[in-house]
């Protein structure tokens, strides 16, 4: 599948009766208090700029009222924006037409939905033609298709139940059935896995991860969970009041926070799984006596345990085709577990590394 | 200080020739068009005569048959169908079989009229704040205006009969039917709703494929109250000239023949019953999706 990417431009959303008219006052600097306060406008979005690329995973984070979940309407325009334009491939989706929106929300767009959103008055695979059967696609072929995404999904045998029968993760099951069902390029999860319980929450991430490899559709992911964001996201991006504060891949936002908001987010993340030897690894390869060698791609704790067991001090980083590509060494490793925590004494950090040594089987 | 205690009205000529004035005016509208809009009304006469003669003309063992396979069809329960045939048969024991069939097939026509105007007026009013703010006063008048004031206008221009008395009883019955309509789908789920449009339905799949089902349980509802209103409307519509349970109730009243005003109004009430049961138990089984919770 040829995926497009979704270039979001200057993006202002502003709720109120006379949003216009305060586009420019914000551009010139009004905050987002002031504004509500004095003239009764919610501030939704201010200058969005980011870049989805074409077939991976682009999570956007933040805590709720952070506007993710207006952000995410902006891409298939459940929500019009008051300003600044979201281009898909080369045409922007805020000048279409209201024809040329419902094909482009039809063909290119599929959306899973944080409550769901499914029909009750429907069983499950008369929930996953749904996005065919208004297509007009034939009922013999929407319902193989159908089945298809049903048992993928993992809900086979499941295809005459009514939602109300099933429980939360196996409805959104039914939601991620239903927009795959679709076959769109680009899939739109409004928070679909808040709303269930973490052990399912996992699950459906890893359903969500092994399609994925197959798909390659272009995902947009909202979420407020930063375990989630980091273990999904190809890349992330933060949202706060409104504004994107950070963007980058998951090792950008852990080791570079870019400011003391990200910074207390990071502080509870096991760095140790999220971070990928790539992102620490320094080009040369002089260091690596041991012989041993890493694939790009491995988690840092992954890499630390091969260290260890092979009593090494450094290692290669190989490419996919046995190339070299760089080495780390078990103190580079360690210093970005431990990050530099402002205003922590440097005498600390070896103290810190020889606790996390120790703790390495 | 006189005005204190007497209401400053309008003066009396003044009063008499308004009055007067409108009277005049409907009269010459009467004289006018009454016959044209006669005409306009004579679908309604031969579907309300075809109505009759069809409930009339079948051999009640077969009327009865027919009954308890509908109320077996719509709720799927012995103990309704029972209910309904035995009162069925006392109705009929009790001589009052060719009434009641000339009111079943006059509610029948009524509860129809009803629903092809109530479910679109229904619908256009929950997609439009301003419609419902017009129309909200309007049922509001047509369920509270004492339904012989308008059965005035109604028999000036069309005289006294069966459609007259089916226009009566539609102004009557017909403000819940658009009501719950329109409450049925403003009710929808916005999430659902959402979800509908992100898949890119047309505003025509929404409603087919959304708002009505997920509305139907209400609009059923609906449709159970205007059959309630219309047969207590049937009294009122015999004073006109509809044929029916009504009249032998107008001749009780009139004579004070206690026992025939009980019978006919009983047999009113028992088929009340048997249309409210019915349409109940359907709209309780529209739901049934909603009833089996995950555990």
């Amino acid at each position: 599948m040829v995926s497009q990417s979704i270039n979001i431009r200057n993006l202002y959303k502003i709720f109120g009766p006379r949003a216009r008219d305060f586009v420019e006052p914000v551009m010139r600097g009004m905050s987002k208090t002031e504004l509500n306060r004095e003239h009764g406008h919610v501030l939704g979005l201010k200058d969005i700029n980011i870049t989805i690329p074409g077939g991976g995973i682009t999570v956007i984070m933040g805590l709720s009222g952070s506007g993710k979940s207006t952000l995410i309407r902006h891409i298939n325009r459940l929500i019009d924006p008051t300003s600044g334009e979201v281009r898909y491939g080369d045409v922007d989706v805020c000048r279409m037409d209201k024809e040329q929106l419902r094909q482009f929300r039809q063909k290119k767009t599929a959306m899973v939905f944080q409550k769901f959103g499914l029909l009750p008055h429907r069983n499950v695979l008369q929930n996953a033609v749904y996005g065919l059967e208004i297509q007009g696609v034939g009922k013999g072929d929407r319902e193989e298709r159908a089945q298809h995404w049903i048992k993928r999904v993992g809900l086979e045998g499941f295809s005459n139940h009514y939602p109300n029968q099933l429980s939360g993760g196996m409805q959104q099951r039914v939601g991620l059935a239903r927009a795959l069902t679709n076959d769109a390029e680009i899939l739109l999860m409004d928070e679909a896995y808040s709303a269930l319980d973490p052990l399912i929450r996992v699950d459906m991430q890893t359903v969500l991860l092994d399609l994925q490899k197959e798909l390659k559709k272009t995902v947009v992911f909202i979420t407020h969970d930063l375990d989630e964001a980091l273990r999904l996201g190809d890349r992330i991006a933060i949202l706060r009041d409104g504004e994107v504060i950070q963007q980058g891949t998951a090792a950008d936002i852990v080791l570079r926070p870019a400011d003391e908001y990200i910074t207390a987010f990071v502080k509870e993340v096991n760095r140790a799984r999220v971070i990928q030897v790539d992102a620490v690894m320094s080009p040369t390869s002089a260091l690596t006596k041991s012989g041993l060698r890493i694939p790009a791609g491995t988690a840092v704790e992954e890499a630390l345990r091969q260290l260890s067991a092979a009593n090494a001090s450094a290692a290669a980083v190989v490419s996919g085709d046995g190339q070299e590509i760089g080495s780390v060494s078990m103190s580079e490793l360690i210093r970005c577990l431990v990050g530099h925590e402002p205003g922590t004494p440097q005498a600390a950090a070896p103290a810190t590394a020889a606790k996390a040594m120790s703790a390495i089987p | 200080m006189d005005w204190l205690w007497k209401f400053p009205s309008m003066d009396e000529d003044m009063l008499r020739a308004l009055k007067k004035s409108v009277d005049e005016g409907f009269r010459a509208f009467t004289r006018g068009y009454g016959s044209g809009i006669e005409n306009l009304f004579s679908p309604l006469q031969s579907f309300l005569i075809w109505a009759e003669r069809l409930m009339t003309g079948m051999p009640w063992p077969l009327v009865i048959a027919l009954i308890g396979a509908i109320a077996w069809l719509a709720t799927r329960s012995w103990r309704i169908v029972i209910g309904c045939i035995v009162t069925l048969l006392l109705i009929g024991y009790f001589d009052m079989w060719e009434d009641t069939m000339k009111t079943v097939s006059m509610i029948f026509v009524c509860t129809v009229l009803s629903i092809a105007i109530g479910i679109p007026i229904g619908i256009a009013m929950s997609r439009s704040d301003r419609l419902q703010r017009i129309v909200n006063p309007i049922l509001d008048v047509m369920q509270t205006m004492p339904s012989f004031v308008y059965l005035i206008p109604v028999v000036m221009l069309l005289g006294i009969g069966r459609v007259p008395g089916v226009i009566a009883v539609v102004i009557y019955a017909l403000p819940p039917m658009i009501r719950l309509t329109n409450l049925g789908i403003r009710m929808v789920d916005r999430d659902v709703l959402e979800a509908a449009d992100a898949f890119g339905s047309s505003s025509w799949q929404k409603l087919r494929n959304v708002q009505l089902p997920l509305a139907l349980p209400t609009i059923m509802a609906g449709i159970n109250q205007t059959i309630m209103m219309a047969l207590a409307m049937v009294v009122i519509a015999s004073m006109i000239g509809v044929q029916g349970l009504g009249q032998p109730v107008l001749k009780a009243i009139a004579n004070q023949y206690f026992t025939l005003g009980v019978f006919n109004g009983l047999a009113i009430v028992g088929i009340a019953i048997i249309f409210d049961r019915i349409s109940q138990a359907y709209g309780l089984r529209l739901q049934k999706h909603r009833e089996v919770v995950h555990g």
